[in-house]
C-alpha cells in the first residue's frame, strides 16, 4: 500500500489527481445528464464562477507566496459598495478609479502589516476582515446600495454585456487569469514570489527582497477584488453591504482545490482556474442530476480533503498518518 | 530569566488592563456622549453583558485548547447551527410525542451527540490523514453548513417550548441561566487545563509535537479529544442560546469561528500552539463584548465595533511581536 | 574497570547506508557500566547517525545493538527511552509554559482518579531529582522563565527519572557556563557511581580529558579504534580523527598576495562576536577554524548583510561600505555560500536551474519576461565546470544528493562573478568524492584571483584549502597562522580555550 502511493499510478493519481477528479465529475455529470455539456450551459457556470475565480487569481499569489488571505471577502463587500455609491455621485467614469484606489490602500495596509511588519498573515487578514466589514457598515449606515437610475448607465456593461457573444464577465476572468498567469510563470517578480513561498530564508540569504515581494502579493490581491466588486456591483447595479461575506473560505477552497500548498511555494494560475472551475461544475452537476443546491457544500468538502491528503501521501510515501 | 517572567505576566495580564481600560473609558466617555441617562456600569448592564457573552464565550473556551494544541477549528460556527437544528426538530419528531416535556433533555443529548460527533470527524480526519487543521476544518465548515441548509433549504427551523424559554430566560442568584452556563464552562475548562494530564499534556503537544510522542504522549488520540470537546462545547453553545430563541436560520453561527478565534488571541494565546490560559480567554471574550455595548453606550454606530475590534486584534500581534523581538544583533531574514 | 564486568551496552559493525553515502561502515564498541566513554570524530564522521541509530530513529543496515549482552531492537526513540537509552540533546525538546516537573516526568505525570495530576507525589518526586543537580529553581518553576542552561538541567533531570542503563550527551557543555559545567560533571560522577554507561560526545579536549574513561573515534563512518584517556594524548587521538593522510594533503605553496580585497576592523556583533580584524587579498583563501558557536557563521552573516554591527567597519578594495542587507552585499561583489543549504541555501520546492538564478533573476531578462535561453545558458555553463550530475534542469533541487545539492548553490554564487567570495562549512554531510572536488574548486578560484573565506570545523578541510588559518574560540580571534606555521596542536588549543587562546571563557 505505501509503496502505491509513492510510485507509478499512485504518485500520478496523487499529482495529477485534481485534473482526474474533474474529467471523471465532467464524465459522470455527462452521462447522467446530457444537458451538462451543453455549450449554453458551460457558459453559464463560468459566468456565474467569475467573481469567485477573478479573487481566487489574486489569492494564489497570495498563498504561494506563504501566507494566507482571509479579508477578501469583506474587501469585496467594500468595493461593491463603494463603487455603487460613487455612481451616483461623481459618475461611473470616477466612481471606478476610486474605487480601485480605495482598494488597493486596503490592500497596501495588509501588505505593509505582513511584508514588512512581519505579523502572522492569518490573523492580520482576520482582523482586517472583521475592520473592513465594520468599515463597509459604517460608509453605508448599514443599509442597501443601489444605483438611482439602473436603465440608463453604461456600468452594466462590466457584469451584464457580451462581446461577440461572450459574456463580459467571462472575458475579464479568463483575460486576467492570462495576464497574471504570465506573470505567475514568466517574470522575474512571479519566481520570487515561488523562491519566498518556497523557502524564505533562502529567498533572503539569495538577495531577495521578500518584504516588498509579500507586499506586492497583497496589492496583487486587492486589485483583484476590486475588479470582482466591480463585476459584482456592476452585474446587479445594487447590493447587500454583505455580498462577499464567507467568500474568503470558498476562494481559499478553490485555490487549495487547485493545488496549491497552504505552505507556500506551489500552486499555479491554471490550476486555480481548474479549482474555480470544478467547484462551478460541481454546483451546476449536482443540481442537473436532481440534488439540492446545498449538496455541493458536503462534496466540496469531501473533495477538498481527498485533494489535499492525496497530496500528502504521494509526499510522504504512506497513505495514514504515522502520528500514533 | 525575570524578563521572561515579566514577559509572561504581560502576555496574560494585558488583556485585563485593557478591561478596565474599556470600563473607565466607556463609563466616562459615556457622561459626555450618552443619549440615555443610564450609567454604563451598572449592575443590569453588566449582568447581560455576561449573558450576550454567552454563544461565542463557550465556544472560543473550547477553541483555547484547539489553538494550545497548535491547531485551529473554523468549523465551529456551522456545529453551532446543525446542533441548533437538532436540538429545535427533534423536539416535535413523533418519535418523542409521548415524553411530554421529558423530550427536552433527549433533544438536549441528541444536539450534544451531533456537536460531538461532528468534532470527532473532524478530529479522526486530522489524525488519520495528517492533513493540517486549518484545511479539514475549513472543509467541514463549508461541509457541516451544506448539511444546515440541506436540513430544511432556507427555511428557519422553529419551535417554541415554553418550558425550555422560561427555563432558558430564568436567573438564579441574579445571574442569568446563559451566564451559569458560561461560567460553569470557564471553571471547568479552567480545571481541565490547570489541574488534569489531558490538559497538561495538551501544552506539550502544541509546544512540541515530536518531544511529545517521544515522551510516550499519544498525540493522535488526544488531538481527536479535543476535537470532540470543541464540538461538544459549540453545541452546548447552541443549547443554551436556541432553548431560549426558539428558531434557527440556516446562517446563524456564521463568522462565529471568526468571533472565538479574536477572543482567544486577544486572550494572549499564541497560534503556533504550546501556550495560552483559559483566565485570559474569557478575559478576551468579556473585552469584545465591552466593546461592543460600551460602542453602543457612548452612541458610537454598532458597526464601528467590527472596525475596533479588527484594529485591536492587530494591534494585539504588533505589540506581542514587539515584545518578543531580540535586539539588533537579530538575524534579518 | 573493563574488562571484568559484561558492558552495559555493546554495538556490533553497525552499517548504515544512504542513498549514495555509507554512513556508517562496520562501527563498534561497548560501554562499561560507571564508565564515561567519549566519542569523538570530526563532524560528519558518523556520530550523529550512530547516535541515530542507537536511538531509534534510523534502523541500522547490518549489524546488533546489545544491552547487558543481550541483542535489541530499538524501534522508536519511545522504545529506546523505554530500554534504558536516554540522549541529552543539545536542541531542547521542552513545554515552555509548563512546569519544571511536568518537563521532568512529561508522558508519565503520576495521576489521581479522573485524570488528576497528582501534584504532590509530581513535586516530591522532582524534588527528589533536582536535589541530585543541586540546581537553584524548583519544581514549580515555568520552564520558559529558566536560562537556557538551566534548561539544559531540565532535560539531564529527565533523564533521571528513569533507571537507565545509558546516558548519552551530546556536546552538553555548549551552553553552560563554568559553574554550570561544575555541576554537570558531578552528575556524571554520580551517575557513574550508581553504574551506568555514559556516552560523552564532545569536541572539547579539555572536557574529554578531565571527564572520560575511554575514547572511541569515528572517522568517515568507520571505526578508527578506542583509546584509554589516562594513557593517550590529544595528538594520538587528533591523528586518530584526522587520519595520516594529513601532512599529504597540506596545502603550502608561496604566498603571493594580490591587493587586499576585504579589510575588516573591529567588527562585533552583541555578544556573538568582538573585536574582528582581519584582510583577505585576492587570490587568497583565508580559512575560519573553530567550534561550533565561535562566530565564525555570524560574521559572515554580518559581512553579507544578515546582521547589523554594533562596532567596527568593513572596507572592499580600500574603501568603507555599508552593508544593510544581502542585495547590497551582492552588489558590492560579496557572495556567501551558506552553511545549511537546505534551510538557507536551496528552494528545494524549486528545480535546479531557478534555484541557480534566482539572485540575478532581475537581470536575466528579454522584454518584462524572464530569459529561458539565458537562463539555460548559465545553468549549463555552471553544470559543466562544476560536474553537476543531474538529468537536468527540470530537476527538483530537493532530488538531488547532498554533494550536487551543494555544488548547485556554489554555481549560483560562482556566476555571480563576486569579489569576495565566503564558503561556510562547504563539505558538510557531503561524500568523500564530492568534498575533494570541492576543495580543489575553491583552490582554483583563488587561483583566478577571487578572495576566498572558507569557514569549516573540519580540520583537514581548512588545512587543505587554506593558504592562512584565523582560529576562533569564543566569539574572538585567538590566533592567526600562515599555512606554513600551523600544527594541529596549536590549532586545537587555539580553538579550544586552553591556555594561551584569550576567549571570554578563558578571562
Amino acid at each position: 500500500m505505501a509503496r502505491f502511493w509513492s510510485s507509478g499510478l499512485g504518485g500520478l493519481l496523487a499529482r495529477q489527481g485534481i485534473l482526474v477528479a474533474f474529467a471523471l465529475f465532467m464524465i459522470g455529470f455527462t452521462l447522467a445528464n446530457h444537458r451538462f455539456l451543453d455549450p449554453d450551459n458551460i457558459m453559464g457556470v463560468v459566468r456565474s464562477s467569475a467573481i469567485l475565480g477573478v479573487m481566487a487569481l489574486g489569492v494564489t499569489f497570495v498563498v504561494i507566496s506563504g501566507n494566507l488571505d482571509l479579508s477578501v471577502g469583506s474587501m469585496m463587500s467594500f468595493s461593491t459598495i463603494v463603487v455603487l455609491d460613487l455612481h451616483d455621485r461623481i459618475g461611473p467614469a470616477l466612481a471606478i478609479p476610486a474605487m480601485f484606489a480605495m482598494t488597493l490602500v486596503l490592500g497596501a495596509i495588509i501588505g505593509f502589516l505582513v511584508g514588512y511588519l512581519k505579523l502572522n498573515s492569518l490573523i492580520v487578514t482576520l482582523g482586517m476582515l472583521s475592520a473592513i466589514h465594520g468599515l463597509t457598515l459604517t460608509y453605508s449606515g448599514g443599509k442597501n446600495m443601489d444605483i438611482a437610475d439602473k436603465e440608463g448607465t453604461w456600468f452594466s456593461v462590466f457584469g451584464q454585456g457580451e462581446i461577440l457573444g461572450f459574456p463580459v464577465p467571462i472575458l475579464i476572468f479568463l483575460a486576467l487569469a492570462a495576464f497574471l498567469g504570465i506573470v505567475l510563470a514568466r517574470t522575474p517578480f512571479g519566481r520570487k514570489v515561488y523562491a519566498v513561498g518556497g523557502n524564505g530564508v533562502a529567498a533572503t540569504f539569495s538577495g531577495i527582497r521578500r518584504a516588498r515581494v509579500v507586499f506586492a502579493t497583497y496589492l496583487i490581491s486587492s486589485a483583484c477584488v476590486a475588479t470582482a466588486g466591480l463585476l459584482q456591483a456592476s452585474r446587479s447595479l445594487g447590493s447587500q453591504n454583505t455580498v462577499g461575506q464567507g467568500m474568503e473560505l470558498e476562494v481559499l477552497a478553490a485555490v487549495i482545490l487547485g493545488g496549491a500548498s497552504l505552505l507556500g511555494g506551489s500552486g499555479t494560475i491554471f490550476k486555480t482556474v481548474i479549482g474555480v472551475l470544478i467547484l462551478g461544475f460541481i454546483q451546476n452537476g449536482l443540481l442537473l442530476v436532481g440534488l439540492q443546491f446545498y449538496a455541493q457544500y458536503v462534496v466540496t468538502w469531501i473533495i477538498i480533503i481527498l485533494a489535499v491528503w492525496l497530496d500528502i501521501a504521494a509526499k510522504r510515501g504512506r497513505l495514514w498518518s504515522p502520528i500514533a | 530569566m525575570d524578563n521572561a517572567k515579566l514577559k509572561n505576566r504581560l502576555k496574560y495580564g494585558a488583556i485585563w488592563g485593557f478591561i478596565a481600560f474599556e470600563l473607565i473609558f466607556f463609563t466616562v466617555a459615556g457622561e459626555y456622549l450618552s443619549l440615555s441617562d443610564k450609567v454604563f456600569l451598572d449592575l443590569d448592564n453588566m449582568m447581560l453583558l455576561f449573558k450576550q457573552s454567552a454563544p461565542i464565550g463557550i465556544i472560543a473556551l473550547g477553541m483555547t485548547i484547539i489553538m494550545i494544541n497548535g491547531n485551529i477549528d473554523l468549523s465551529v460556527g456551522a456545529t453551532f447551527a446543525l446542533s441548533a437544528i437538532v436540538l429545535l426538530d427533534s423536539m416535535t419528531w413523533p418519535v418523542f410525542a409521548g415524553l411530554g416535556d421529558w423530550v427536552i433533555p433527549v433533544s438536549w443529548l441528541l444536539a450534544l451527540l451531533t456537536g460531538v460527533v461532528l468534532g470527532a470527524v473532524n478530529g479522526l480526519i486530522v489524525w488519520k490523514t495528517g492533513v493540517d487543521a486549518f484545511i479539514v476544518t475549513l472543509g467541514s465548515m463549508l461541509g457541516y453548513r451544506g448539511l444546515v441548509f440541506m436540513y430544511h433549504g432556507e427555511q428557519p427551523t422553529s419551535h417554541l417550548n415554553w418550558t425550555l424559554v422560561d427555563f432558558a430566560e430564568a436567573s438564579f442568584l441574579g445571574i442569568h441561566t446563559p451566564t451559569w452556563f458560561l461560567l460553569a464552562v470557564a471553571v471547568a475548562m479552567w480545571f481541565l487545563m490547570t489541574r488534569t494530564v489531558h490538559g497538561r499534556n495538551a501544552y506539550a503537544v502544541g509546544d512540541n509535537r515530536e518531544a511529545a510522542v517521544n515522551a510516550g504522549i499519544r498525540v493522535g488520540p488526544h488531538i481527536l479529544v479535543n476535537f470532540m470537546l470543541i464540538g461538544f462545547l459549540a453545541a452546548l453553545s447552541a443549547v443554551v442560546f436556541y432553548s431560549e430563541s426558539g428558531s434557527v436560520n440556516p446562517n446563524d453561527g456564521e463568522l462565529y469561528e471568526l468571533w472565538a478565534i479574536t477572543a482567544v488571541v486577544l486572550g494572549g494565546t499564541k497560534l503556533t500552539g504550546g501556550s495560552g490560559s483559559i483566565v485570559s480567554t474569557f478575559g478576551g471574550v468579556i473585552a469584545i463584548q465591552l466593546l461592543r455595548k460600551g460602542l453602543g453606550h457612548i452612541g458610537a454606530d454598532t458597526e464601528t465595533v467590527n472596525l475596533v475590534i479588527g484594529v485591536i486584534l492587530i494591534a494585539v500581534l504588533f505589540l506581542d511581536r514587539q515584545l518578543n523581538i531580540k535586539g539588533r544583533e537579530e538575524l534579518k531574514t | 574497570m573493563s574488562g571484568q564486568q559484561a558492558p552495559v551496552l555493546r554495538l556490533e559493525g553497525i552499517v548504515k547506508t544512504f542513498p549514495g553515502v555509507r554512513a556508517l561502515d562496520g562501527v563498534s564498541f561497548s560501554v562499561q557500566p560507571g564508565e564515561v566513554h567519549a566519542l569523538m570524530g570530526e563532524n560528519g564522521a558518523g556520530k550523529s547517525t550512530l547516535m541515530k541509530v542507537l536511538g531509534g530513529i534510523h534502523q541500522p543496515d547490518e549489524g546488533r545493538i546489545l544491552i547487558d549482552e543481550k541483542p535489541v531492537v530499538m524501534a522508536s526513540p519511545l522504545d529506546a527511552k523505554a530500554k534504558g537509552i536516554v540522549f541529552i540533546h543539545q536542541e531542547l525538546s521542552l513545554a515552555r509554559e509548563l512546569s519544571v516537573a511536568e518537563n521532568v516526568f512529561l508522558g508519565e505525570l503520576p495521576r489521581k482518579a479522573f485524570g488528576l495530576v497528582d501534584w504532590k507525589k509530581l513535586n516530591d518526586d522532582c524534588a527528589a531529582i533536582l536535589e541530585k543537580l543541586r540546581v537553584r529553581f524548583t519544581p514549580q518553576t515555568r520552564v520558559g522563565d529558566l536560562s537556557i542552561a538551566n534548561q539544559q538541567m531540565v532535560e539531564i533531570a529527565r533523564a533521571l527519572v528513569h533507571e537507565a542503563k545509558a546516558v548519552i550527551f551530546d556536546e552538553p557543555t555548549a551552553s553552560l557556563t563554568d559553574a554550570e559545567k561544575v555541576v554537570l560533571f558531578d552528575v556524571i560522577a554520580d551517575l557513574k557511581t550508581h553504574g551506568v554507561g555514559i556516552i560523552y560526545i564532545s569536541h572539547r579536549m579539555e572536557e574529554i580529558f578531565r571527564i572520560t574513561d575511554r575514547i572511541s573515534v569515528l572517522r568517515d563512518g568507520t571505526y578508527r579504534g578506542t583509546l584509554v584517556t589516562a594513557e593517550t594524548t590529544e595528538e594520538e587521538i587528533t591523528q586518530q580523527m584526522i587520519g595520516r593522510k594529513l601532512d599529504l594533503t597540506r596545502n603550502i605553496r608561496p604566498v603571493e598576495t594580490g591587493d587586499v580585497a576585504l579589510e575588516v576592523r573591529g567588527l562585533a556583533c552583541g555578544d556573538l562576536f568582538q573585536d574582528i580584524s582581519f584582510k583577505v587579498h585576492k587570490g587568497e583563501v583565508v580559512g575560519f577554524y573553530g567550534l561550533v558557536g565561535a562566530g565564525r557563521t555570524e560574521i559572515a552573516e554580518t559581512l553579507f548583510g544578515l546582521r547589523t554591527p554594533t562596532a567596527g567597519s568593513i572596507h572592499l578594495d580600500g574603501n568603507e561600505v555599508t552593508i544593510e542587507s544581502p542585495v547590497d552585499a551582492i552588489r558590492l561583489g560579496i557572495s556567501l555560500v551558506p552553511e545549511n543549504r537546505k534551510e538557507q541555501g536551496l528552494v528545494l520546492s524549486m528545480n535546479c536551474r531557478d534555484n541557480m538564478t534566482l539572485p540575478q533573476v532581475d537581470d536575466l531578462t528579454a522584454g518584462p519576461f524572464v530569459s529561458d535561453g539565458a537562463e539555460v545558458a548559465i545553468f549549463d555553463q555552471y553544470r559543466d565546470r562544476l560536474d553537476i550530475k543531474t538529468p537536468g534542469w527540470r530537476q527538483l533541487a530537493g532530488n538531488l544528493s547532498g554533494g550536487n545539492q551543494q555544488k548547485i548553490v556554489i554555481g549560483k554564487w560562482l556566476s555571480m562573478k563576486p569579489e569576495v567570495l565566503i564558503v561556510d562549512e562547504p563539505t558538510r554531510g557531503i561524500d568523500v568524492g564530492s568534498k575533494s572536488e570541492i576543495h580543489n574548486l575553491i583552490r582554483d578560484l583563488a587561483a583566478h584571483g577571487y578572495a576566498v573565506i572558507v569557514i569549516s570545523s573540519e580540520m583537514p578541510e581548512v588545512l587543505h584549502v587554506s593558504d592562512r588559518v584565523i582560529a576562533m574560540y569564543s566569539g574572538r580571534i585567538t590566533k592567526e597562522f600562515t599555512a606554513a606555521e600551523i600544527t594541529e596542536d596549536k590549532l586545537i588549543q587555539a580553538i579550544s580555550g586552553l591556555n594561551g587562546s584569550s576567549g571570554k571563557d578563558a578571562a
